[in-house]
């Protein structure tokens, strides 16, 4: 369904700087695949996904989505079938503006902006039926400054805001990688009840092995730019974490790291 | 006792006709974050253009919406300079204001003064019919007090749309209006359009309240309103019900009467600007200090 063929990728081209990441690099996700991508500090995971949603320009190849090349699409437009939620809590909602007017936007993401009026008060029941099931009281404050929830709450609302709207894909860019243990796991909780109700297409980018391991259905791991190891199905049902790190080890000890 | 009560109303309605420029400098820079130069020059050309279209015998309140239009204008070519050449914010606002500079000049020479036998939106109908048995200097009151107080209610709605939202949201976290698949560039357009259509309409209606237009009074405009707008928030922050558009309209009335207090003391006017940018820069300070007490607090 999402499809990556032969992308090259070259930061600062043509200056002394010039570092090539992907060269001819391929990679397809199936419609309702988890995909989890772990991998060292600059082995081009998060180069990945900002490839995919149109954050950095491409040098050579295509990214399609169905039979559809999606090159010359801008940021933004691919962002109407994309849910993504960053690693900073910040990133994914507005910190001025109350709960109930983030979650307004996000459920009127794919209508136009117009001169309508942007809080519905009738919808609030269904914010705070959205937002219970997290269970962290977010429901009881819809009208508080986003800016004032602590960042486990803010990254939980971004998840929500995310996938408050029909989307074909979910982006997780480390999405749980600033929260503390027992809310980092919360959020993945929620993170894979949400995929599995809405039938999503998923990536997400972790360093935490568990969870790459335990979420989704298949994992890769990128070492300079190229997919070093990849598991799916029955055989990533199989896998336990022990696995993946010795792998993970050997790679680093090869690179000197 | 009448010449005092006569500075007091008329302070207050230059206070009330430059809060207009004072939301359009709210919106730039307290909503988009945007340090939007481009007022230097809007203000006087929506002066200019009034100056000309009146000598020219054209309607006085047409001349409103001409200001409007041309200002939206400005904004519009400072937003395309900065969202689609890619030209920084500060760098597209200077560009567009020194072109201005010259554009008002072609427009209107370096002082154009309208003859008293011409009509302002203070001396025709319908101000005349409604309040023509007032002195000038308060039906000039009650005319700036109704276009401030309309033009308040027209943009507090506005920020309650989903278009308003969406302009908050840019300047707030632009990443989410991305996510949201949405142009943040084409939304910062179209907040610096609003703003500059403001700015210019507040340019109009000093230019009927002077019966004069000068090439140089756009200087120091975009300082003015950055005042204004900091000591409006700054005095009602912890006033949530006051909305920001009251707090820049009462902030620039403050700013009017504190700097009408000074020139009454003997402040000689020449020093005026200099005045506004220490001023300003008080004002920075301060609000930095009140910041910072903040950080220790918590």
């Amino acid at each position: 369904m999402l499809e990556l063929k032969d992308v090259t990728k070259i930061y600062n081209p043509g200056s002394v700087t010039e570092m090539c990441l992907f060269e001819k690099f391929n990679l397809s996700i199936e419609k309702g695949e988890f995909l989890s991508i772990v991998g060292s500090n600059g082995s081009g995971k998060t180069s990945l996904l900002n490839i995919i949603c149109g954050s950095i320009p491409i040098e050579g190849g295509e990214v399609r989505i169905g039979k559809r090349s999606i090159d010359k699409m801008k940021e933004f437009k691919r962002y109407r079938k994309i849910g993504r939620v960053y690693q900073n809590p910040a990133m994914g909602t507005c910190p001025n503006l109350t709960l109930l007017e983030n979650m307004s936007l996000a459920e009127n993401k794919g209508r136009p902006f117009g001169l309508g009026r942007a809080i519905n008060k009738s919808r609030s029941n269904y914010y705070r039926e959205q937002l219970s099931v997290l269970g962290l009281g977010l429901e009881n404050k819809l009208y508080d400054k986003v800016g004032s929830l602590s960042g486990g709450q803010r990254q939980a609302a971004a998840l929500i805001m995310s996938t408050l709207t029909p989307i074909d894909f979910l982006i997780l860019d480390e999405h749980t990688a600033a929260l503390d243990p027992k809310t980092a796991e919360l959020i993945m909780q929620l993170t894979d009840e949400l995929i599995k109700a809405k039938k999503l297409t998923a990536m997400m980018v972790t360093h935490n092995l568990r969870y790459a391991v335990e979420y989704g259905n298949r994992i890769i791991m990128m070492d300079n730019g190229n997919i070093v190891f990849e598991k799916a199905g029955a055989e990533k049902e199989a896998l336990c974490v022990e696995d993946v790190l010795k792998i993970f080890t050997d790679i680093s000890i090869e690179c000197g790291n | 006792m009448g010449v005092f009560l006569d500075l007091v109303v008329s302070t207050v309605t230059q206070g009330l006709i430059y809060a207009l420029l004072s939301y359009g400098v709210f919106i730039t820079y307290k909503i988009l974050d945007f340090p939007d130069l481009t007022v230097d020059g809007s203000f006087p050309l929506g002066a200019a253009v009034t100056a000309v279209l009146l000598t020219k015998g054209f309607n006085p309140y047409l001349t409103l919406a001409v200001a409007l239009l041309v200002g939206a204008l400005t904004g519009l070519i400072t937003g395309l300079i900065h969202v689609k050449l890619g030209v920084r914010d500060l760098l597209a606002g200077i560009i567009t204001m020194t072109a201005l500079f010259s554009i008002n000049l072609q427009i209107a020479g370096s002082n154009l003064i309208i003859e008293r036998t011409v009509n302002t939106i203070f001396s025709a109908e319908p101000a005349m019919a409604l309040f023509g048995n007032l002195s000038l200097i308060y039906r000039k009151l009650i005319v700036s007090l109704f276009l401030t107080i309309l033009f308040k209610i027209i943009l507090d709605l506005y920020f309650k749309t989903k278009s308003g939202l969406l302009l908050r949201a840019v300047g707030d976290n632009n990443t989410l209006v991305t996510s949201l698949a949405k142009d943040k560039g084409k939304v910062k357009i179209i907040g610096l359009v609003i703003s500059n259509a403001l700015v210019a309409l507040s340019g109009c209606i000093v230019c009927h309240e002077q019966r004069a237009f000068s090439s140089t009074m756009g200087t120091g405009q975009v300082v003015f309103g950055l005042a204004t707008v900091i000591i409006g928030t700054t005095l009602f922050k912890k006033l949530n019900f006051v909305k920001g558009t009251t707090a820049v309209m009462i902030g620039s009335i403050l700013y009017k009467v504190s700097i009408q207090i000074a020139i009454s003391l003997g402040l000689p006017a020449n020093l005026l600007k200099f005045i506004t940018a220490a001023l300003f820069l008080a004002i920075l300070v301060l609000g930095k200090l009140q910041k910072g007490g903040v950080k220790k607090n918590a």
